[in-house]
């Protein structure tokens, strides 16, 4: 077991961690804003930790062409750490247009 | 429904900064994969509808006059009929030359390179007309169908 296997694992694991917690928070919390936040974060960095982990365990066997393959993996990361942010701005924009309602506890006054 | 702009905070930095800062590298992509075509995944077809999405982008994120300054409508039609004529004639002039319609390696006596080379730069060639093709018509039918034909405000 090499030095970049283990970090392998640890980024995949990373990622796994966060796309359950990203899953849960879509399946648990209770209106469509806090379920967007729960989307948007989540899913963007464990998107790029896995990524990233993929990267790192197709250096193995180094070569040129292993590192142009895992530089393109992180071209891919960086353009979702970008796109995936840029995307749930305008989503919940677009619901703030429109009027949806956050969700409250009941019998507590709107501020 | 209420009016549009009560909440909105007028224009959008957030996402007009990020699809100023995309477009470029999303076109250079749309390149990447009408070149690469022959020998990994990709090609002319998907080439050019990466090349349109980048046009649609920044129609979306400002407006339809913004893409208009970068793809002027003229430049729009030039290309969306080139590709056509580079496609037709490049397998007319393997017809031409001897060969059947598209034979590339017809075209070896044009210019000598060799059959099995005129064969891998000619699908090239190819790719680049329908790539050219389908990104122009891509973004034509955009126009129309958000302006209702006009070609001038749309979303």
């Amino acid at each position: 077991m090499t030095i970049l296997s283990i970090l392998t694992m640890i980024l995949v694991l990373a990622g796994l961690f966060f796309f359950l917690a990203g899953t849960v928070g879509i399946l648990r919390l209770p209106d469509f804003y806090s379920r967007l936040h729960a989307a948007g974060k989540c899913d963007s960095l464990a998107a790029v930790l896995m990524i990233a982990g993929l990267a790192i365990y197709n250096l193995d066997p180094f070569s040129f062409g292993s590192l142009l393959v895992s530089a393109k993996l992180m071209l891919i990361a960086g353009f979702v750490f970008v796109t995936s942010p840029t995307a749930t701005h305008a989503i919940t924009e677009a619901a703030l247009v429109l009027g949806v309602k956050p969700w409250q506890r009941k019998g507590r006054k709107r501020p | 429904m209420r009016d549009i702009h009560e909440h909105s905070a007028g224009e959008d930095l957030v996402i007009k900064t990020s699809v100023r800062l995309l477009v470029p590298f999303i076109q250079l992509f749309g390149l990447y994969v009408i070149v690469h075509g022959h020998y990994s995944p990709g090609g002319g077809f998907q080439g050019g509808v990466i090349l349109g999405a980048s046009f649609i982008l920044l129609a979306l994120a400002y407006d339809l006059k913004t893409s208009q300054d970068y793809m002027p409508i003229w430049a729009n039609a030039l290309l969306g009929n080139l590709g056509p004529v580079i496609y037709i004639g490049v397998g007319a002039l393997c017809a031409i030359f001897g060969g059947l319609f598209l034979d590339y390696s017809a075209l070896d006596v044009l210019i000598p390179l060799g059959p099995v080379e005129w064969r891998s730069f000619g699908i090239f060639l190819v790719e680049v007309g329908v790539g050219l093709a389908v990104m122009s018509i891509m973004l034509l039918l955009y126009w129309n169908l958000s302006s209702g034909g006009a070609l001038d405000e749309g979303l």
